[in-house]
C-alpha cells in the first residue's frame, strides 16, 4: 500500500504543523487518511465532518493550499511520496487542528431578507412555472462548506471587511431571495444599497473552488451587481424615470 | 461582528501553501493585454503616417472613419473611436477579473495572499466608475452595427463592384467575434431579461427569456469570446495595414488595387 506523506496543523494559533505518514488504498479520500492517522497515531486530532460524501460541507480544510472538501479529494491526484499539507480555513478564526469556529456566517445568514410569498388565488395554490425556477435552482444546490468565504480575499486578506460584506455564500442567498418569481416586495432597493456588493472585485475565485459546481459570480453577483445597475446608474432608466415617474 | 475572525495561524502561514504554478495564469494574461494595449496604442498614434485603409478595407481601430477637413493631420482618427471598445473592455466583469489579478495582484491568485494592507473593492473612486458598463454596452452595440456594415462594405469595390479578398473575409471574421463577445457580455445578458424575477408571465418576457438563454451560452464563453475578438482585432488592423502598405498582396477578385 502507498504511504501518504502528511503535514497536519496542529494546536491553536499557537500550534505548528506535525509530520505523519499514513498508508492508504485504492480509492480513499483526503479524509480517509485523516480517519487512519485519528484512529492509530493521533487520537486527540480534531476534524469536523459527517457525511463522507460531499453533502454537509462540514469537512472543508485546505490541501496543498486549495481550499476543498476532505472527502472529495481522492488521494490518487497526489504523487506518491508528496508532501500533502492538510490546513484549517484560514479565513476564520482557529478552534483546534482542522477545526474552525464558523459562527460568523450565521450572523450574516440573519442580515439576509426573506421572501414575502404572493398570496394565491382564492381556492388556487401558489404555482411557479419551471422557467421561472431554474435559474434559482442552481443556488438550491449549495452545501455552506464555507469554502467560497474561505477563498475570498475580501475577507481572507482584509478581514476589517467581514462586518460590511456578506460574502459569496450570502451572495447566493441573496440572489434566490432577489430573483425569486412570487415575491411580492421585489428587493431591488435592499440590493442597491447593502450587503456589500461593491466590494466584489470579481476575481472569481469563490466559483473556481465551489464544490457544487454553483456559478456562484456569473449567476449570483453579477446579476446582483446588475440589479444595482438598473436602480443607480443605467443611463436608460434614469430617461425613463425622469420622463414616466416610474420606480 | 469578528475583527479578529483571521488567526494568527494565517499571518504564519506566509503566503500560500499552493505548490501548482498559480502565477502562470496572471503572468500571461497580464502580458497579453499589455501587449494588445501597445500594438493598439502604437497602432493608432502612427494612424496618419501608415496607411490605416486600402480599397474596401478599412481598419476595425477606425472603424467608422471620422476625418473631418478641420482635423489636423498630425490627430490620428482613431483616438475619436478607440475610447468606446476600450471603455468597454476596461469596465467589462471578464476583464476586471484579469487585470485585478495580474496587475493590482488584489488578489493575484486564489487562496495567495495579496501584497495590499487595506482593499476597499469598487466602493470608492476611481474603481466605482466601473459601473459605467452599462454605459459602454449600449455604445458597444451601436458599434457592433457599424463594424459590420464596414465587414459588408468590404466586398464592394468602388467603381468595380461586389467581389471578395482575403481582407473581405478577415474583416467578417472580426465583426463576427466582436458579436460575440459583445453577446456574451453579463451587463446585455442582464438587460435582455436578467433583471426579471419572472420569465413566464407573458409572451414578451417568454421571448426575452429565450433572449437570456442564447445569450447565457455566449456568456458561459466570454473569456474565449473576450480573447478571440481582442487578438482578432489587432490582427485585423495588422493585415490591411501590412496590405495597404505594400508589404503584403491581398488575394482577390477585383482588378484595382
Amino acid at each position: 500500500m502507498p504511504t501518504a506523506n502528511l503535514k497536519v496543523w496542529r494546536g491553536d494559533d499557537s500550534g505548528d504543523y506535525q509530520n505523519y505518514q499514513v498508508e492508504y488504498g485504492h480509492g480513499e479520500v483526503v479524509l480517509d487518511v485523516i480517519h487512519k492517522l485519528q484512529a492509530t497515531q493521533a487520537g486527540d486530532l480534531a476534524v469536523r465532518w459527517n457525511c463522507k460524501a460531499g453533502k454537509c460541507g462540514s469537512c472543508s480544510a485546505e490541501i496543498n493550499g486549495h481550499p476543498r472538501l476532505q472527502c472529495m479529494t481522492r488521494m490518487e491526484i497526489f504523487e506518491e511520496g508528496e508532501e500533502i499539507v492538510i490546513a484549517p480555513l484560514k479565513t476564520y478564526k482557529l478552534i483546534r487542528d482542522l477545526v474552525t469556529d464558523v459562527s460568523v456566517n450565521f450572523e450574516k445568514a440573519k442580515t439576509i431578507p426573506f421572501v414575502d410569498l404572493e398570496k394565491p388565488a382564492p381556492g388556487d395554490v401558489r404555482r411557479m412555472a419551471q422557467m421561472d425556477i431554474d435559474r434559482v435552482q442552481e443556488f438550491h444546490k449549495c452545501i455552506e462548506c464555507f469554502i467560497c468565504m474561505d477563498v475570498c480575499h475580501v475577507i481572507r486578506d482584509h478581514p476589517d471587511n467581514m462586518d460590511k460584506f456578506v460574502g459569496p455564500r450570502y451572495f447566493v442567498q441573496l440572489a434566490m431571495v432577489a430573483m425569486h418569481p412570487l415575491d411580492q416586495h421585489p428587493k431591488r432597493e435592499m440590493v442597491a444599497y447593502g450587503f456589500g456588493l461593491e466590494y466584489c472585485n470579481i476575481t472569481k475565485c469563490c466559483t473556481e473552488v465551489c464544490p457544487e459546481g454553483i456559478h456562484i459570480t456569473d449567476n449570483a453577483i453579477i446579476p446582483l451587481k446588475e440589479r444595482r445597475v438598473d436602480e443607480l446608474y443605467d443611463p436608460l432608466r434614469m430617461i425613463g424615470r425622469a420622463l414616466f415617474g416610474k420606480k | 461582528m469578528v475583527a479578529d475572525a483571521m488567526s494568527a495561524l494565517q499571518r504564519r502561514y506566509g503566503k500560500t501553501h499552493r505548490k501548482d504554478r498559480w502565477w502562470v495564469e496572471p503572468l500571461l494574461s497580464g502580458g497579453g493585454l499589455a501587449a494588445f494595449l501597445l500594438y493598439s496604442t502604437v497602432a493608432v498614434v502612427v494612424g496618419p503616417n501608415w496607411s490605416y485603409e486600402v480599397g474596401p478595407y478599412l481598419s476595425p481601430m477606425f472603424e467608422p472613419l471620422i476625418r473631418p477637413d478641420w482635423l489636423p493631420r498630425w490627430f490620428s482618427p482613431g483616438f475619436l473611436i478607440l475610447w468606446a471598445p476600450a471603455g468597454f473592455r476596461t469596465t467589462c466583469y471578464y476583464y476586471r477579473r484579469t487585470y485585478y489579478r495580474s496587475y493590482f495582484l488584489s488578489p493575484p491568485a486564489c487562496a495567495v495572499a495579496e501584497p495590499a494592507a487595506t482593499y476597499s473593492g469598487e466602493s470608492k473612486f476611481p474603481l466605482i466608475l466601473q459601473n459605467v458598463h452599462r454605459y459602454f454596452m449600449y455604445v458597444a452595440l451601436v458599434f457592433n452595427v457599424l463594424l459590420w456594415v464596414g465587414a459588408v462594405k468590404s466586398y464592394w469595390m468602388p467603381g468595380e463592384g461586389l467581389g471578395i479578398g482575403v481582407g473581405s473575409i478577415v474583416m467578417t471574421l472580426n465583426a463576427f467575434f466582436l458579436m460575440m463577445y459583445s453577446l456574451g457580455c453579463h451587463s446585455l445578458r442582464h438587460w435582455v431579461a436578467g433583471g426579471l424575477n419572472s420569465f413566464s408571465r407573458t409572451p414578451i418576457r417568454r421571448l426575452r427569456r429565450k433572449a437570456w438563454e442564447i445569450f447565457t451560452i455566449a456568456n458561459e464563453k466570454h473569456r474565449m469570446w473576450a480573447w478571440t475578438s481582442m487578438i482578432f482585432v489587432g490582427l485585423t488592423d495588422l493585415y490591411i495595414r501590412l496590405v495597404a502598405n505594400g508589404v503584403i498582396t491581398d488575394i482577390h477578385t477585383w482588378k484595382s488595387f
